[in-house]
């Protein structure tokens, strides 16, 4: 456990020290405050468009982060061949998978919560200038809590995406893992399409084709509730438990798959 | 004596080839032993297959067939890599870290206290000569000063084995006289050391045996002293006032005669030539002896010999 954590706490160290995070963040954040402008061109609509775009903001940025720093984490160092150094020390392959992984999980949840606060300075700022009557109009208050429910399940979902770009990674090269990743990511909001697939076509080849891809790609469409949030409809404790745990699975899965494939591995 | 590194007929076939794979062996059958507490030198020609080695026994990949142990244990071992240090050939670490930050991170894997920690890693700093660079981004550093940041990170948990790949790569004069007073220092507290070199007068050196490897076979191993001990191959006589028919008369009983400057020359005698017998007719005439030396055969002679035989 000892050996986890100073794994992580390097990958979190390494993703910190690199620029292109910053830029991705400022990038979001900036996008947050264009949101303000945004808003003032939609009649009594500004507080759910600013909602929205920082929310698919938060998502988007997180993405990026999450796929271009989570199948950089395993072959840059089998690249560079500092997981010789690495090897050498009293450490299991698996260790090191599953230390990337706590490492980039700990760099999302840091910049996610720095964007979260972003996002809330920005529609603190449009509250205040709100005035009263206008705070009554609302169905939702400006610094809606329900946010953070959204926030969380977009938290898990990148987590979800990092499991899947450190599990291409383990077996390919960095640019055929970021397609593999996006297209998993991709194919994972049209899951449901899968499974009702055998209602579309006759051939029970393509039946049973789509059924097993239904069960092994993730099921991503669950975890955005951005539009729930922002119009105020419930989301409620067992949904975000169930999801959860769904995510938590897979993340699981994928870590036993790619820690596997990982400690049989030759590293030439 | 226990043994530090084993290996029994270790094998390592790779796959080559994108459509169509076929397996090239890089180690064939390699039985090997490394006693404990002894300077050990690994040599080869490029793609020899030492690196191969190196990595079978750290388990960077794994044997086809064959099995190796270091300190007893099989390689991957945990308690064996706590007692293990490892520099890798041109070694890279982390860019982003400083030589403190790197060293503490590996201190904090080999499970160092932190007092500890800090006390070792200060020392060994200042040990390889990077202490006042030490707040210094690796990505700063020259060749020369990784190689040094990668032997003290070897020294971390004062191992009772060390590998070294190319300890003596990228550095000045200087920095492989340091590694070399260092190899020995390790030698004299006990630590078992097996690096692999292309530089054989370092390994002359140093080492009390050595294994030469050629194309994955291992082409001879044993004590250097066994190796060139009685290999004397000729004699270098330095003679002086040598008249210039007297020079010709001998022509025939040296294989080279070198003019050397102010009446002397440098005479090679061949071992059918018994250098008294000559020494005498020479100074007979005149001459005067200033050197004679026995010729012997040096590592490099040995190791070109061995790499050279068809395998």
């Amino acid at each position: 456990m000892r050996t986890l954590g100073w794994i992580a706490i390097n990958g979190f160290r390494e993703s910190v020290r690199d620029k292109v995070l910053y830029s991705l963040v400022a990038f979001a954040i900036l996008l947050m405050g264009t949101s303000y402008v945004l808003g003032q061109l939609t009649a009594g609509q500004d507080l759910k468009i600013m909602k929205d775009l920082g929310l698919s903001s938060i998502a988007i940025f997180g993405l990026f982060m999450a796929v271009f720093i989570g199948i950089g984490l395993v072959s840059k160092e089998v690249e560079r061949r500092s997981i010789y150094g690495l090897l050498a020390k009293p450490v299991r392959r698996h260790e090191i998978l599953l230390g990337k992984f706590a490492g980039l999980a700990l760099t999302l949840t840091v910049n996610i919560a720095v964007m979260t606060l972003a996002l809330y300075a920005v529609l603190a700022y449009v509250g205040w200038g709100e005035n009263q009557f206008a705070r009554q109009a609302r169905e939702v208050p400006a610094l809606d809590p329900a946010l953070l429910k959204a926030v969380a399940l977009i938290l898990v979902q990148l987590m979800m995406v990092t499991a899947i770009a450190l599990f291409f990674s383990t077996f390919s090269t960095p640019i055929l893992s970021a397609g593999l990743t996006f297209g998993v990511y991709i194919a994972g909001y049209f899951s449901q399409d899968l499974r009702n697939f055998d209602q579309v076509v006759n051939s029970r080849a393509a039946q049973v084709l789509a059924r097993g891809l239904y069960y092994v790609l993730p099921n991503l469409s669950p975890f955005d509730v951005t539009s729930q949030v922002v119009h105020g409809l419930p989301v409620t404790a067992r949904y975000m438990a169930v999801t959860i745990a769904y995510g938590v699975v897979y993340i699981a899965m994928l870590l036993i798959a790619g820690a596997t494939i990982f400690s049989r591995r030759d590293f030439k | 004596m226990p043994l530090a590194i084993e290996t029994i007929e270790l094998t390592k076939d790779y796959s080559v080839g994108f459509w169509r794979q076929r397996s090239r062996r890089a180690l064939d059958r390699l039985s090997l032993q490394m006693e404990a507490g002894e300077v050990f030198g690994f040599l080869g020609p490029n793609g020899a297959g030492k690196t191969t080695t190196l990595k079978l026994l750290l388990q960077l990949v794994f044997p086809t067939s064959g099995e190796a142990r270091i300190l007893g244990r099989p390689p991957g071992d945990l308690s064996a890599k706590r007692r293990l240090g490892y520099l890798p050939e041109n070694p890279y670490f982390y860019d982003y870290l400083t030589a403190e930050e790197l060293l503490t991170y590996f201190g904090g894997l080999l499970g160092l206290r932190a007092a500890d920690r800090r006390q070792r890693v200060s020392k060994l700093l200042d040990e390889v000569g990077i202490g006042s660079e030490r707040h210094l981004q690796l990505r700063k550093f020259s060749k020369g000063m990784l190689q040094r940041v990668g032997i003290a990170q070897a020294l971390l948990n004062e191992p009772d084995l060390v590998i070294l790949d190319e300890p003596m790569s990228g550095l000045d004069p200087l920095g492989r006289r340091d590694v070399r007073a260092l190899i020995l220092r390790l030698r004299d507290r006990g630590c078992s050391v097996f690096f692999s070199s292309h530089v054989l007068s370092d390994a002359e050196a140093l080492c009390s045996r050595v294994a030469i490897l050629s194309k994955g076979r291992l082409v001879a191993s044993g004590r250097l002293s066994d190796m060139l001990a009685f290999s004397v191959r000729g004699w270098e006589l330095v003679v002086a006032d040598v008249r210039d028919d007297v020079l010709a008369a001998i022509a025939t009983r040296v294989s080279r005669a070198v003019p050397l400057g102010g009446g002397r020359f440098e005479l090679e005698v061949p071992m059918a030539t018994p250098p008294e017998k000559l020494l005498a007719d020479l100074t007979a005439t005149g001459a005067r002896l200033v050197s004679l030396n026995p010729i012997r055969e040096t590592l490099e002679d040995f190791f070109i010999e061995r790499v050279k035989q068809p395998s």
